[in-house]
């Protein structure tokens, strides 16, 4: 299997006025293809910062980052937006669509950027809508749904570019307990079908989901768990 | 393709300003009045300014007009003592005019008096127009029945007359006036032809310091009576009473008007010179002004350059106004939408893309307003013309100026909103509440 994503003394610093706080300190890493990984750890541990490094929100102060086998540690923003684009796939806690669009506008949103033409986008939005059982609901607009529907177009749209690492940081982190499941399955059905999935969470039934957990603290790999299958 | 993109972005701007509907009308408003204000104050001035030109071309481009005007009283009357006052234009100056000065092509000596007209039982204010025959190449008088004023009836006095469409309506309502008398002062004046009412000239502009009364047919009469100049002297006296503070006072005046005509426009200004020169060794008094239509013209178009630069500073003032509105709004909308730019990066968005998603839409509100300003700008000129009475002319260039101003407005007010959204740093947006 392919090495999605390779790490290597990677740090993350952040200048407080004259205190340097290491976000992430030097940490190594490497995920396979179609791994589903959990990182847990404290408030304050790193896991967010880790996250918006792999998803290429953000540049490390150090060390290397490949994705997909692509060196992306240095490149500049519009290359580092073209991949986010075209390879990531995020998932917010907070669900995070745009209130103006609709459910297939929201998801056709990352194919739009892509240069895709409407025609094509929308039949594919569409699709995907209907996977994740909102197939009925595509000119709803995000105030309509639940927050457990929301949920489910950000993961739609998350998919929409066919990404090569879903993204999710605490992503049933404002769920209730069943629809927090809902997610949870469809996030296993996605690792069923192969994708790579890393998923930030505080929840150890969630991370118990994952084939491996990674747990962080003060911004170093604590330790890492593969769990049974 | 690229269309196909372009269409799809301004769905999703007007989308987005559908959401804050209230606010983007609000924002537009001040491009909407801008616009419109530029549009009906051009086409006021340009109204206006046509109707001078055209009110001053009427006069002649190549005609110079010498007028009698009143001297300053030399000093006060003493008492009761009954003086004439001789002054004015006289039959001397239109001949030596006429004899020394090559260049003039004609010279119209024109008499004028208010007197009252009759005709069987009907009767109206006219004003008799003393002139030669050759008054037609000076002033475009239009001949609809008859013939004017001939030699003939300068040579012998005739008691003849032509005679305005206002006095045909006046006094012979539906009888055939040509052959008929009219009566003034008790002396019967046969009819020979009719002639068009001369636009109307009594214009609302005001050309600067120049008034151009002497154009205006002032006073009460309905129309003009042109009877040949031989006889009006005769038939007519030359004193005339006016009476002030109890005191009669009496004036002898000649010649009220004398327009002299040059071949082209070149000689207008040199013969004023002339003109001014010949009559100023005659007459000691200052008893007569030149007007010369030709510069009433470059004065009306002066004016109106002026007008043009106040208007223009007004829109530009307007305009900025309004592009400060939305720039404000703007930048409030970006602060507000800045977990949705933070989105949009996540998913793909270049920084190009969010400068273009917001100067679509800062754009769609400007073109909206400069499209609304259009109709509002179009409609109020009509307003104007229909209860105002003013003229008024839109000209297709104030509509494309507006609208490429409204654009202009947009791009520059929208530039540094957009540009404010797409420098954002992608995590902070999306942690921003
Ligand atoms: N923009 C920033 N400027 C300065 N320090 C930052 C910044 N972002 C994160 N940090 C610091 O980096 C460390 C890690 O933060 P991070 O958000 O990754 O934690 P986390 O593990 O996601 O915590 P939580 O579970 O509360 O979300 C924290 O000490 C935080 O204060
Ligand atoms: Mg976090």
């Amino acid at each position: 299997m392919a090495t999605v994503v390779d790490i290597k003394n990677l740090s993350k610093i952040y200048q407080l006025g004259s205190v340097e706080v290491a976000a992430l300190d030097d940490i190594d890493l490497a995920i396979e293809e179609g791994e589903y990984i959990a990182i847990m750890g404290p408030s304050g541990s790193g896991k967010s910062t880790l996250l918006n490094l792999l998803g290429c929100l953000d540049r490390p102060t150090s060390g290397e980052y490949c994705l997909g086998g692509k060196d992306v540690s240095k490149l500049d923003d519009d290359e580092l937006s073209l991949i986010r684009g075209m390879h990531i796939g995020f998932i917010f806690q907070s669900y995070n669509l745009i209130g103006q669009l609709n459910v297939i506008e929201n998801i056709e949103l990352p194919m739009y950027y892509q240069g895709f033409s409407e025609h094509e986008s929308s039949a594919a939005a569409k699709k995907l809508a209907t996977m994740v059982g909102l197939g009925d609901r595509i000119k709803h607009r995000p105030m309509e749904l639940s927050g457990g529907q929301q949920q489910r177009v950000a993961i739609a749209r998350a998919l929409a570019n066919d990404p090569v690492v879903i993204l999710a940081d605490e992503p049933t982190g404002n769920l209730d307990s069943s629809s927090g499941a809902d997610i949870l399955n469809i996030l296993d059905g996605l690792h069923q079908k192969g994708k790579t999935l890393i998923v930030v969470t505080h929840d150890d039934n969630i991370a118990a989901h994952a084939q491996r957990v990674i747990h962080l603290l003060d911004g170093k790999i604590e330790k890492e768990i593969y769990n049974k299958a | 393709m690229l269309l196909f993109r372009l269409k799809r972005t301004l769905k999703l701007g007007v989308k987005s300003l559908w959401m804050h509907r209230l606010r983007s009308t609000l924002t537009t408003l001040g491009i909407v009045f801008g616009v419109c204000s530029v549009i009906a104050m051009l086409a006021i001035g340009e109204g206006a300014s046509q109707e001078a030109q055209e009110a001053i071309a009427k006069l002649g481009s190549t005609n110079l007009i010498i007028e009698t005007i009143r001297p300053p009283d030399e000093q006060a009357d003493s008492g009761n003592v009954e003086t004439v006052r001789n002054y004015g234009l006289t039959y001397a100056d239109a001949e030596s005019i006429r004899n020394t000065i090559a260049s003039v092509e004609v010279a119209v000596p024109i008499r004028e008096i208010e007197q009252e007209g009759r005709y069987r039982n009907r009767k109206t204010a006219v004003k008799v127009i003393g002139t030669v025959p050759w008054y037609t190449e000076i002033s475009p008088v239009q001949l609809l029945r008859g013939r004017f004023l001939s030699s003939t009836d300068m040579h012998y006095q005739q008691d003849v007359c032509v005679i305005d469409e206002n006095i045909v309506r006046e006094l012979f309502t539906f009888d055939e006036p040509i052959g008929e008398d009219v009566r003034i002062q008790g002396n019967y004046y046969k009819v020979v032809g009719v002639v068009g009412v001369l636009g109307k000239i009594e214009s609302n502009a005001n050309f600067g310091n120049n008034d151009v009364s002497m154009v205006a047919s002032k006073g009460s009469a309905t129309g003009n009576v042109y009877i040949p100049l031989t006889t009006a002297k005769t038939r007519f006296s030359e004193l005339n009473y006016t009476f002030s503070g109890g005191s009669r006072r009496a004036e002898k005046v000649e010649l009220q008007k004398i327009t002299v005509k040059v071949a082209s426009i070149e000689q207008v200004l040199a013969m004023r010179d002339i003109l001014d020169a010949l009559l100023d060794r005659i007459h000691d008094k200052k008893d007569y002004r030149i007007v010369v239509p030709l510069e009433l013209l470059r004065q009306a178009a002066k004016m109106r350059r002026i007008f043009s630069i106040v208007l223009g500073s007004i829109a530009a003032i307007s305009l900025l106004v309004g592009g400060i509105g939305i720039m404000n709004i703007m930048l409030a909308s970006v602060s507000e939408r800045t977990r949705e730019i933070g989105i949009r990066r996540a998913l793909g968005a270049k920084r190009r893309d969010i400068i273009i998603q917001f100067l679509t839409e800062t754009l769609l509100l400007t073109f909206a307003g400069g499209i609304l300003g259009i109709i509002l700008g179009s409609l109020v000129p009509f307003l104007v013309t229909y209860f105002g009475k003013m003229p008024t002319v839109i000209t297709a260039g104030s509509l494309i100026l507006s609208f490429g101003i409204s654009g202009i407005v947009g791009v520059t007010f929208g530039l540094y909103p957009a540009y404010r959204a797409a420098n954002m740093d992608p995590i902070e947006s999306l942690r921003h509440e």
